[in-house]
């Protein structure tokens, strides 16, 4: 039987949806500015008001990807004729030009910055939440001496601002060449992550009824067997909704990233603004650059969204 | 097949004692009961026993060789919990699969795939086997845990209690299933619950945990006619024995607060001449009929078809009796009663211990 609504429900309801969707809105209006100027020509993305409806473009993605020199003039007919489709595309208007076919045009320092922040954030994430994960079970399922003062410690190390011990730690870093390399900054975010990975794990394994891993036991599985068939799995809500986390943290992670690299290992966070420059700074770049960066994080929680459901509300549906 | 012995254990958790100095013996192909309430140490038992729990003292023997060493993989035993037993994420076919492919024991697919067939077929639950476990009713779950049980042919099947979160129905029908399985495969079981009716109903022997401590063990037949002590007459029988204190005078039992007195006819007559008593009489051995010498108050009565349970009132004293259901009472009314002299169990009333065992 439907429940027979009143015309109060309805309104009350109706005023439920349009609070949501406005909250939605401003809430989605940052990532709309970043979006749109990340595909505007630079000379719209500064106007005020700020334009709404306009072409498309790439270029902007093209200049974030590619490293120009300027020119003292503007390229002449048969210089633009010649060049290939993506340096036409960042001619700016003539103004400022790449001078093409002369090998000028190069790739710029974002892709591989990219790529340093993945293999930093993947990494870190993946040791994070493994280490925390073996951590956690062995914290819920057998007696540890000491174990409050244990998890006490482990919490107690997310206590302090991080930044605070930055110098120490670039210091530290100089000495044992750990600076300016991807181990380096790998070894920092797993250690931030790891007490939140251990505290959030064990939760999560907590819930998991051990009768299910005394069963295999009793079936003839070793302990490391039940684990992997038996936890694993059913703690795999939980293990999602760390990783996001983790990987999260460890993706935006700037004040580090900015003291402990300079190239070789430098991640995208401190990049984009140093792009930023000395001249009239390329907002559409820059925006272009941030929206790629939003990317990853959306499509990770994107990807694992039904996992990270469950997870926030794991309790509340188990029992 | 398996015998099963333990030897004078005790288990220790931090400074809480589960079991005190327990011995326990359980024939081959035996269906043992252990009964008792919770916190008696009833499951620490079947852990210790299945190598999840390692005693603090004393030993466990499995067909005479002591597995203090032993991990649960190598015990060979199946376990039946009352709940969570089943892998959550597994249909029900790779549950009842999963034993049998651990690498201890290496069976071969054919073989895993007709045990698990024939197992089936046995619980009659081969219409579920593709299904996910979580998509069951609970009867079906514990016919699947059941079945995960029998599938790997153990030495020993340990049950914690797996009947107790059905519901009344079913649990009785599983009850005469799992009997039957039992009677069938001939294998032991050591069957662990607080429900005096499944261990009545289902075991070959029953052993009373209180406290950590074995306080009797026997048929049901022993347990229910003679019980050691109080505390067993009370946990066993539905309702329990009644239990009433007096004296014994020429050979009377003379009660205290109630102030009335009926026939002895059992032993220890003579010896307890004056002492603090305790007399147990089943309800069923308590006889309302008219002209019999005590008179009481029908203070209350349960219908239960067959027969009529009547709470009856002398005095200060309440007992219970067990009448045919077409017995003409009423609440209120007075009926006359009296009791079968023989069948009546003496206690001392200080220490609790039935006198029959100590003599």
């Amino acid at each position: 039987m439907a429940a027979v609504r009143t015309t109060g429900e309805r309104t009350l309801n109706r005023v439920a949806i349009a609070s949501v969707l406005i909250v939605t809105l401003i809430f989605l209006a940052p990532i709309y500015w970043i979006v749109s100027t990340s595909f505007k020509p630079r000379n719209l993305s500064t106007t005020i008001p700020p334009t709404v409806v306009f072409t498309p473009e790439i270029s902007p993605f093209v200049k974030l990807f590619t490293k120009r020199s300027q020119l003292r003039s503007a390229p002449t007919p048969e210089e633009y004729e010649a060049a290939p489709w993506w340096e036409r595309l960042v001619f700016d208007g003539g103004e400022k030009v790449v001078r093409s076919g002369r090998g000028e045009v190069q790739l710029s320092g974002y892709p591989s910055r990219f790529m340093n922040s993945l293999i930093v954030a993947i990494t870190s994430t993946v040791l994070a939440v493994g280490m925390g994960t073996f951590t956690a079970y062995g914290f819920s399922r057998f007696k540890v001496k000491g174990e409050g003062d244990l998890l006490f410690f482990i919490l107690s190390t997310r206590m302090l601002p991080p930044v605070v011990v930055a110098i120490p730690m670039f210091l530290m870093y100089r000495v044992v060449g750990l600076n300016d390399t991807h181990w380096g900054l790998i070894i920092l975010y797993t250690a931030f992550n790891l007490s939140f990975s251990v505290w959030l794990m064990k939760g999560f394994i907590d819930e998991i009824p051990k009768e299910y891993e005394e069963a295999a036991l009793v079936d003839g599985y070793t302990r490391m067997e039940a684990f992997f068939k038996i936890v694993i799995p059913e703690a795999a809500t939980g293990i999602a909704a760390t990783a996001v986390f983790c990987f999260i943290t460890a993706w935006n992670e700037y004040a580090f990233a900015l003291i402990m690299t300079n190239r070789r290992a430098q991640t995208a966070p401190p990049f984009i603004p140093s792009q930023v420059g000395s001249g009239l700074p390329d907002w559409t770049v820059i925006a272009s650059g941030t929206f790629l960066f939003l990317l990853p994080v959306a499509i990770f929680t994107f990807l694992l969204r039904n996992h990270l459901l469950r997870g926030m509300s794991f309790g509340a549906i188990r029992k | 097949m398996a015998h099963i012995e333990l030897r004078n254990v005790t288990k220790k958790f931090g400074n809480q004692t589960a079991l005190r100095n327990l011995d326990l013996e359980i024939a081959d192909g035996e269906f043992f009961v252990l009964l008792g309430e919770t916190g008696a140490g009833k499951t620490t038992t079947l852990r210790l026993v299945a190598g999840l729990e390692k005693p603090t003292e004393g030993q466990v023997f499995i067909d005479g060789v002591d597995v203090a060493d032993w991990g649960a993989a190598e015990r060979d035993v199946a376990l039946v919990l009352q709940q969570y037993s089943l892998y959550p994420r597994y249909t029900v076919r790779q549950n009842l699969e999963f034993p049998l492919k651990s690498k201890l024991r290496r069976v071969a697919d054919a073989e895993i795939a007709e045990r698990v067939a024939r197992v089936a077929k046995t619980l009659r639950i081969e219409n579920l086997l593709e299904r996910k476990t979580d998509r069951l009713s609970g009867g079906e779950m514990q016919r699947v845990s059941i079945g995960r049980a029998i599938v790997r042919n153990p030495r020993v099947f340990l049950m914690d209690e797996p009947l107790s979160a059905l519901d009344a129905k079913l649990r009785e029908s599983l009850r005469t299933e799992l009997k039957n399985i039992q009677m069938n495969l001939g294998q032991t079981f050591l069957f662990v619950t607080h429900d005096q009716i499944e261990a009545m109903s289902m075991g070959d022997k029953i052993g009373v945990l209180n406290n950590g401590k074995l306080v009797q063990s026997g048929t049901p037949n022993e347990i229910y006619n003679n019980p050691k002590n109080t505390f067993v007459a009370r946990s066993v029988g539905s309702p329990p024995m009644n239990l009433i204190d007096g004296k014994l005078v020429d050979g009377r039992a003379v009660m205290k607060a109630a102030s009335f007195e009926l026939p002895y006819a059992g032993a220890n007559g003579a010896a307890t001449e004056g002492r603090a008593l305790t007399f147990g009489i089943r309800p069923e051995d308590v006889r309302v009929e008219s002209g019999a010498p005590i008179e009481a108050m029908v203070h209350d009565i349960e219908n239960h078809g067959v027969e009529k349970i009547l709470t009856l009132r002398v005095g200060e004293t309440t007992l219970r009796a067990t009448v045919p259901a077409l017995t003409d009472v009423a609440i209120d009314k007075p009926v006359r009663f009296s009791w079968d002299a023989e069948r009546v169990v003496l206690f001392d009333k200080a220490s609790g211990d039935s006198l029959q065992h100590s003599a």
